[in-house]
C-alpha cells in the first residue's frame, strides 16, 4: 500500500495519461508536417519519468533525457509550452533556441540534455555542488539511460558523484534498447545493479512499469541525499515500446512487445487503483476524459499561437486556474538563477 | 631555443619589466600573477572556486594553487578525480546555481576529454536558456619545456571555431593577473591559455596597491612602428619582440608587435588600424599552421583593408607535425626569432 493519499495516486495517474496523450498529438501533428521532428516516445515506460520526478520537491533539480517527458510535466512545464515549443511559435517557456525535445528550463529546475548522451550527470553533479556549498537542502536527480551508461562522461559523473557524496540520484533507465540497437549489444552486464558497485553507491532494482515501485524508491534516494547520506543509484527495468524516434522504422522483438504490452505501465496502475478502492472503473473513464479535453485544448491553442518562433519569445506564461496553483505550475525563484543572470 | 631568450633567463620584454622596484610594487612571476588574481577573487568573492586534479593538498603540478586549501579549505578547493568531463560538467552546474568556478586542467593538452562538455554544453548554454554559465577553464600550454606532444599543445584553434566560448593567452604578468580577474568575472564561459615556458620566466614589478584588471577583447599595442605589422599572442610575443631589435638594429626599420592577449572576441579594430597605418603584416603563432588561429585573422584583414596592403599577408607558425619530444626537434618544430626576421625582412622587401 502506497503512502500516497487519494489526490497524490490521482495526479500519478493524470501525469502518466498526460505524457502518454501529449507524446501521441505531437506523433500526429509529425504526421500532419506541422512540428519538424518526431517526438521521442517513452511509450511503455511513462511511470520512470513520472514516478522519478514525483519524488521531488520545489527546488530540487531534475535533469530528464530526451525520453523523460513526465517528469518535464511533472516539474510544471504545461503541455501547451510543450506543444508551442514543438511548433516553434512563440510564447515559448525556453526560448527558441533550444531543441524542442531538449528542454533546459531554469526556473523549473529541468537540466535538459545535449545531443551526446551522459553528460547531464556531470552537469548536475555541480548543481549539487552548489546545493552543497550553500548547505541547502537540495536534490538531483539525474536520468540516465543504459545507453548512456555507457560514455565515459556518465562513468566520470557516477564516480565524481560518488566519491564527493553529493545529493544526487541516478535513474538508471534499462529500457532494453539503445537507439536502434539492443542493450545487450550495448553492454555486457546482465544484471545492471553491478554497475553501481564500480562506484560504491548503494543501489536498487525497480519494477520501472510500476510507477508506486517507481515513486517509492526515488523517495528513499532523495530522501537518503536531502539527509546528506550520498548518492545513490536505482535500476529501473522497463522497456521502450516504439523505436528511438519515430513510428515507422522496424521495431523491434515482436515476443517482447507482446510480453511487455502485458505489463503496460498505465493500465497496472488503473488496475491498482480500482483494486485497492481509491477509484472505480467509472471514475477512472472522467479522468481519462478529463486530461483528453486538457490536451484537446492545449493543441488548440498551441496551434492558434500566433508568431513563428522568430521572434524573441514572450515570458513565460503561468496558466491561470481557478483554483490554487500547486508549485509545480508555479515559476520558481531561486537566488542561484538570477545572481549569473545578464544581457 | 634560438635567440637570447634560454631557459633560465628571466625575461623582461614587457613594459612593467623596465621599472625599478619602488614602494607599492613587487617583482611578480606570471604565475605567481595567476595565483594572486585566483586568491584575490576568491577572498572577495565567495562564489569563486577552484577545482581539478592535485590543486589541493599537492598544491597543483606546477604549484600555482599551493596553500589554497589551507586557506580556503576543501569545499573551495576540489581535489577530483582525473576526470576532466567531470571537471568541466561539474563546473557548467555549479555556474547555473550561481558560483564562478574555475576548473583547471593539469595541462591544456587535458582538454580534450572534456571537449564535449565545453563545446556542447557550456558554449551553447547561454543561447538555448538565455543565462550564462560563469565559468573559467585555465591550464598550461604550450612548447619549449621539452615536454613532447601530449603536454606542449596549443589548443585555441579547437575551440575557434565554436560559439559561445571566450579564448584567452596572455603574455605578460601583468595581463596575466589583470585577464584572469575578468574572466573570472565574466557572465560566460572562458578558456584561460597560460603558456608554461613563462609561468617563471616572466618577471614584472606589479602594484600591490591597486587593482589590475584587464578587459577582455582589447588587444595591447607591445611595440609602436610603422613599417610593419606584426600580430602575436602569447609567448610567441617575446621572439617577435626579439625579432624587433634585430630588424631595427640591422635594417632601420619598426616593427608595431600587437599583442592579442584575447583571441575570442577578437580585437579586429586593432588588428585593421594596425595593419592600415603599416600596410604590411605579418601573423605569428605557436600552433601548427593548418587550420590555426592566423588564417582567421588573415581572412579578417582581406575583408577589412585589403586595399591599405602592400604586400601579402605572412604567417609564422609551428609545423605541421605533432609536437617533438627530442629539444633540437621541437626547436625545429616552433617558430624562432630567426624566422620571425627572415619573414619580416621579405614583407618589408616586398
Amino acid at each position: 500500500m502506497s503512502s500516497l493519499n487519494r489526490h497524490q495516486l490521482r495526479e500519478l495517474y493524470r501525469h502518466l495519461l498526460l505524457t502518454r496523450g501529449l507524446e501521441e498529438r505531437l506523433e500526429r501533428l509529425w504526421h500532419d508536417g506541422r512540428v519538424s521532428a518526431p517526438p521521442i516516445r517513452s511509450l511503455g515506460q511513462e511511470a520512470t519519468g513520472v514516478g522519478g520526478a514525483f519524488a521531488l520537491r520545489e527546488g530540487d533539480w531534475v535533469a530528464p533525457s530526451s525520453r523523460e517527458l513526465g517528469a518535464v510535466l511533472v516539474r510544471g512545464l504545461a503541455p501547451r509550452e510543450v506543444l508551442v515549443r514543438h511548433l516553434s511559435m512563440s510564447g515559448s517557456p525556453v526560448g527558441s533556441s533550444d531543441q524542442a525535445d531538449r528542454f533546459t528550463a531554469p526556473a523549473l529546475g529541468v537540466l535538459g540534455p545535449t545531443g551526446p548522451l551522459g553528460t547531464q550527470l556531470c552537469v548536475m553533479n555541480g548543481v549539487a555542488l552548489g546545493f552543497r556549498l550553500r548547505a541547502e537542502p537540495r536534490v538531483c536527480l539525474a536520468y540516465l539511460g543504459d545507453g548512456a551508461s555507457r560514455t565515459g562522461a556518465a562513468h566520470e559523473g557516477l564516480n565524481f558523484a560518488a566519491v564527493q557524496g553529493l545529493p544526487v540520484l541516478v535513474l538508471l533507465v534499462h529500457n532494453g534498447w539503445a537507439s536502434g540497437t539492443r542493450s545487450d549489444r550495448q553492454a555486457a552486464v546482465t544484471d545492471w545493479l553491478d554497475v553501481a558497485g564500480a562506484y560504491g553507491l548503494p543501489a536498487e532494482s525497480v519494477d520501472g512499469n510500476d510507477v508506486l515501485q517507481v515513486y517509492d524508491s526515488a523517495l528513499r534516494g532523495v530522501q537518503r541525499a536531502r539527509r546528506g547520506e550520498g548518492p545513490s543509484l536505482i535500476v529501473a527495468e522497463t522497456y521502450r515500446m516504439q523505436a528511438h524516434a519515430d513510428d515507422t522504422g522496424a521495431q523491434h522483438d515482436a515476443e517482447a512487445l507482446e510480453a511487455w504490452a502485458r505489463r503496460d505501465p498505465i493500465t497496472g496502475f488503473e488496475s491498482y487503483l480500482v483494486e485497492t478502492g481509491f477509484e472505480s472503473r467509472p471514475s477512472l473513464a472522467v479522468l481519462r476524459e478529463g486530461v483528453r479535453r486538457e490536451l484537446d485544448l492545449a493543441v488548440e491553442e498551441a496551434l492558434g499561437s500566433v508568431g513563428t518562433g522568430l521572434e524573441k519569445p514572450a515570458v513565460p506564461a503561468v496558466p491561470g486556474e481557478s483554483e490554487p496553483t500547486p508549485w509545480t505550475r508555479r515559476p520558481m525563484v531561486y537566488p542561484d538563477l538570477q545572481t549569473h543572470e545578464s544581457g | 631555443m634560438a635567440g637570447s631568450t634560454g631557459q633560465g633567463e628571466a625575461m623582461q620584454a614587457a613594459p612593467d619589466g623596465a621599472q625599478p622596484e619602488r614602494a607599492g610594487l613587487r617583482q611578480t612571476t606570471y604565475l605567481e600573477a595567476i595565483r594572486e588574481a585566483m586568491w584575490e577573487e576568491m577572498k572577495t568573492d565567495p562564489t569563486v572556486f577552484i577545482m581539478g586534479e592535485d590543486i589541493g593538498t599537492y598544491g597543483g603540478a606546477f604549484k600555482i594553487t599551493e596553500g589554497f586549501l589551507e586557506e580556503f579549505g576543501p569545499d573551495r578547493v576540489i581535489d577530483t578525480p582525473i576526470s576532466e568531463a567531470a571537471i568541466v560538467g561539474a563546473a557548467i552546474g555549479a555556474a547555473h546555481m550561481g558560483f564562478k568556478p574555475i576548473a583547471e586542467m593539469q595541462f591544456i593538452d587535458f582538454i580534450a576529454p572534456a571537449f564535449d562538455m565545453i563545446v556542447n554544453f557550456a558554449a551553447k548554454v547561454r543561447y538555448r536558456t538565455g543565462v550564462g554559465a560563469p565559468l573559467v577553464i585555465r591550464g598550461p600550454c604550450g612548447g619549449g619545456a621539452h615536454a613532447g606532444p601530449f603536454h606542449s599543445q596549443n589548443v585555441e584553434s579547437y575551440f575557434a571555431n565554436v560559439a559561445g566560448l571566450k579564448m584567452v593567452a596572455p603574455a605578460t604578468a601583468r595581463d596575466a593577473k589583470g585577464l584572469l580577474r575578468a574572466a573570472i568575472r565574466d557572465p560566460d564561459p572562458v578558456l584561460f591559455f597560460e603558456h608554461k615556458y613563462l609561468y617563471r620566466r616572466i618577471k614584472e614589478a606589479l602594484p600591490t596597491d591597486e587593482e589590475i584588471v584587464v578587459p577582455l577583447g582589447v588587444a595591447r599595442t607591445h611595440r609602436p612602428g610603422s613599417d610593419l605589422t606584426v600580430v602575436t599572442y602569447g609567448a610567441m610575443l617575446y621572439k617577435a619582440e626579439e625579432a624587433a631589435r634585430t630588424i631595427s638594429d640591422e635594417d632601420g626599420c619598426e616593427l608595431e608587435i600587437l599583442d592579442l592577449r584575447t583571441l575570442r572576441p577578437l580585437d579586429t579594430p586593432s588588428i585593421v588600424d594596425s595593419v592600415r597605418r603599416t600596410g604590411r603584416v605579418l601573423i605569428v603563432h605557436e600552433a601548427p599552421r593548418f587550420g590555426g588561429f592566423a588564417g582567421e585573422i588573415a581572412a579578417q584583414i582581406c575583408e577589412e583593408a585589403f586595399e591599405w596592403l602592400d604586400a601579402p599577408i605572412r604567417r609564422v607558425t609551428a609545423l605541421d607535425t605533432p609536437i617533438p619530444y627530442s629539444p633540437p626537434l621541437e626547436e625545429h618544430y616552433l617558430p624562432q626569432t630567426d624566422d620571425i626576421v627572415s619573414a619580416a625582412r621579405w614583407l618589408l622587401a616586398y
